[in-house]
């Protein structure tokens, strides 16, 4: 079976596929070590022991905030593999004290986190191909999936893996915003599950931010304290981080009129002293700057995170997070995170353990699958790819850097993600399909190229359903703010599909697969 | 962005040319990387903790390429900090470097409590936020 991805959930998924006995190869675009946003970061896990009132307490506080759209099952099995497999990491990760005399499992930093999964991986029998990017799914006559194509940068070269089941943990997408190791997050596996056939949940839940140095993103520890000033060195009036939207629209609006500055001569005493010890690439930016962190103000800007800490991604069926297309899998970002954060982030602690339980769920279930059914090499198949790699009507040069802007114009532009309406939502839409049709009838690239071409088109397919489904959703829910319908609908408490490439549709999913999450939800 | 290898430190081992997520660095004729597609840089500073050399450094600008004197840069003690702060080897880690971590969670709560009461007592008679 193959494993598409290179974060934490793809290494979770191949460890979990490799330790039932299989065959388990893992494609990245990058190097699973650096790849994706957890690389770069330091992963907090939802960590609760197994004491069922406990237990029972966290998941009816984030059900509290999840506006309807979790499902407390969902929340209780991440919760439980959660615990009882990061502490299996211990042969690699160097765990260290929690301070009060014991280990401290929950948190890791991810250099070393991502380190040790890749070498748990290679432990537990997993063949990793770094620097081998997917380009398309194949799939059998009968819809299955049938494994994937791609291109090996580093050796020039196609490649082709035949699979029984596969597994995409291709991250999020947040429109190259510059999110500190987001880069690689372009979307690719929403655009090859789709066109498979699979859909999408969620993806109006796409307008998260992160506040960092306006020249360089980085972790957000060190500004949670910060008061801000314009240029002119008045003082803004902006609500606390915790307040969520109110704090991002705030920084959002005084961004958009001029420059904000930050001053964290607040923080915490010890955060200025043991700083380094915890994140030493937070104060790099500063350091080579000369900017004195604690002590002088520099200029902030709020970096799009889109669907990676926004919860839309592809829609799951069943416990091992399988998609609509059968054999298909999909988990950490690249599934939709809505099953145990609804309409709100969820934040890094419920989100790595939805990337770690989801990427193991995955994993033994397309192991399971795999070895039923077996590889099927000899089965016709066909490459499913379209936009970037058999365009639609006649090859002509595409301006990708003008599609580029106009995709992150209608994503992550602070003024269209939190003050959406109707009529910029539907300008939005327009523009973006305009995008579209031209990449998708005119856009080709061979060799290398090709990368970046399905990037392109990955990351402009997922604008297209973000703006449908935060059109559908025509009240504000969570992250999702109207301006135009402020308050929250009580009879939309439904995920919303969406789905289409050359058509986007959107549609409630079907009362039958809700009626059971909501009731609990009520 | 990557501002510069220094092909006196380097030792060839192309590490960096794996461990770059984003492809920035193609193999050299001379054993030493090149930095072949810099828009593709993200300023991670991933190709800086895998260089065991200490022969490379990512400048802190993510927007637009900067240039630096390699002479000057090599006399400052800056090339290797990011990977002393990590303390890192490329297979391990010294004893100790994560003894602080975990901290991270509890100084970030402080943090925004203490824009939650700074914001509470600006606005008396509010909701609590």
């Amino acid at each position: 079976m193959l494993v598409i991805g290179g974060g934490m959930a793809a290494c979770w998924a191949a460890i979990a596929a490799a330790r039932t006995g299989a065959a388990v190869v893992l494609v990245d675009k990058g190097f699973v070590g650096t790849s994706g946003v957890t690389a770069t970061g330091g992963p907090n896990h939802w960590w609760v022991p197994p004491d069922p009132v406990a237990r029972r307490e966290a998941i009816d506080r984030r059900m509290a905030t999840a506006f309807g759209l979790a499902d407390p099952e969902w929340m209780a099995r991440i919760i439980d593999v959660t615990w009882r497999l990061l502490p299996q990491l211990a042969d690699h990760y160097p765990f260290a004290t929690d301070g009060k005399g014991g280990t401290f499992y929950s948190g890791v930093r991810g250099p070393e986190y991502l380190r040790a999964l890749r070498a748990f991986a290679t432990a537990s029998g997993a063949r990793i191909l770094d620097h081998h990017p997917a380009l398309e799914l194949l799939v059998h006559r009968d819809g299955s999936v049938a494994g994937a194509a791609g291109y090996a940068r580093l050796h020039r070269r196609a490649w082709m893996a035949r699979a029984g089941a596969v597994i995409l943990a291709t991250g999020g997408c947040a429109f190259r915003s510059g999110l500190i190791g987001s880069h690689t997050n372009s979307g690719d596996g929403y655009l090859m599950a789709a066109e498979a056939g699979a859909i999408l949940s969620g993806m109006e839940f796409s307008t998260a931010y992160s506040l960092s140095p306006a020249w360089n993103s980085t972790r957000t520890l060190p500004y949670f304290a910060a008061r801000f000033f314009d240029a002119e060195g008045r003082e803004l009036d902006i609500p606390p981080p915790m307040t969520g939207t109110p704090h991002l629209q705030a920084l959002a609006a005084a961004m958009l009129a001029g420059p904000v500055h930050a001053d964290l001569a607040d923080a915490p005493q010890l955060l200025k002293t043991i700083l380094r010890d915890i994140q030493p690439a937070s104060l790099t930016p500063f350091e080579r700057r000369g900017v004195r962190l604690f002590e002088e103000r520099f200029e902030v800007k709020l970096f799009g995170e889109g669907t990676i800490r926004g919860t839309g991604g592809l829609r799951i069926v069943d416990e091992h997070c399988q998609t609509d297309v059968r054999g298909l899998f999909a988990a950490g970002d690249a599934a939709t995170r809505e099953l145990i954060a609804g309409a709100t982030s969820g934040g890094g602690a419920q989100n790595s353990a939805w990337a770690l339980t989801s990427g193991h769920n995955a994993g033994e279930g397309a192991a399971r699958l795999a070895r039923s059914i077996g590889r099927r090499a000899q089965d016709p198949a066909r490459g499913t790819g379209q936009a970037g790699l058999r365009p639609a009507s006649a090859v002509r040069a595409v301006d990708g850097q003008a599609v580029l802007r106009t995709v992150q114009a209608q994503t992550i532009a602070y003024d269209k993600a939190l003050w959406r309406s109707e009529a910029s939502l539907v300008a939005s839409r327009a523009c973006l399909d305009d995008a579209w049709r031209e990449l998708s009838h005119h856009h080709h690239a061979d060799g290398l190229d090709q990368v970046g071409a399905r990037e392109l088109a990955a990351m402009t397919a997922t604008a297209r359903w973000c703006i449908a489904a935060a059109l559908a959703r025509d009240e504000s829910r969570g992250m999702h703010i109207r301006t135009d319908r402020p308050d929250m609908s009580l009879d939309k408490a439904f995920r919303l599909l969406t789905g289409g490439l050359e058509t986007v549709w959107t549609r409630p999913e079907t009362p039958a697969a809700q009626s059971r999450d909501t009731s609990i939800a009520a | 962005m990557i501002a510069h290898i220094f092909a006196d430190r380097c030792i060839g081992c192309e590490a960096c040319v794996a461990a770059c997520p984003t492809h920035v660095l193609d193999p050299g004729a001379d054993g030493v990387p090149v930095i072949a597609r810099l828009n593709q840089c993200q300023t991670c500073f991933m190709c800086e903790l895998y260089c065991e050399a200490d022969a490379i450094y990512v400048a802190s600008d993510q927007r637009h390429p900067e240039w630096i004197d390699p002479d000057t840069l090599a006399a400052s003690g800056e090339l290797g900090s990011l990977r002393r702060g990590y303390r890192w080897t490329r297979e391990n880690s010294q004893p100790g470097s994560l003894d602080q971590f975990w901290r991270l969670g509890p100084l970030l709560r402080e943090g925004a409590e203490i824009a939650a009461r700074r914001y509470r007592d600006r606005h008396p008679g509010q909701p609590d936020v």
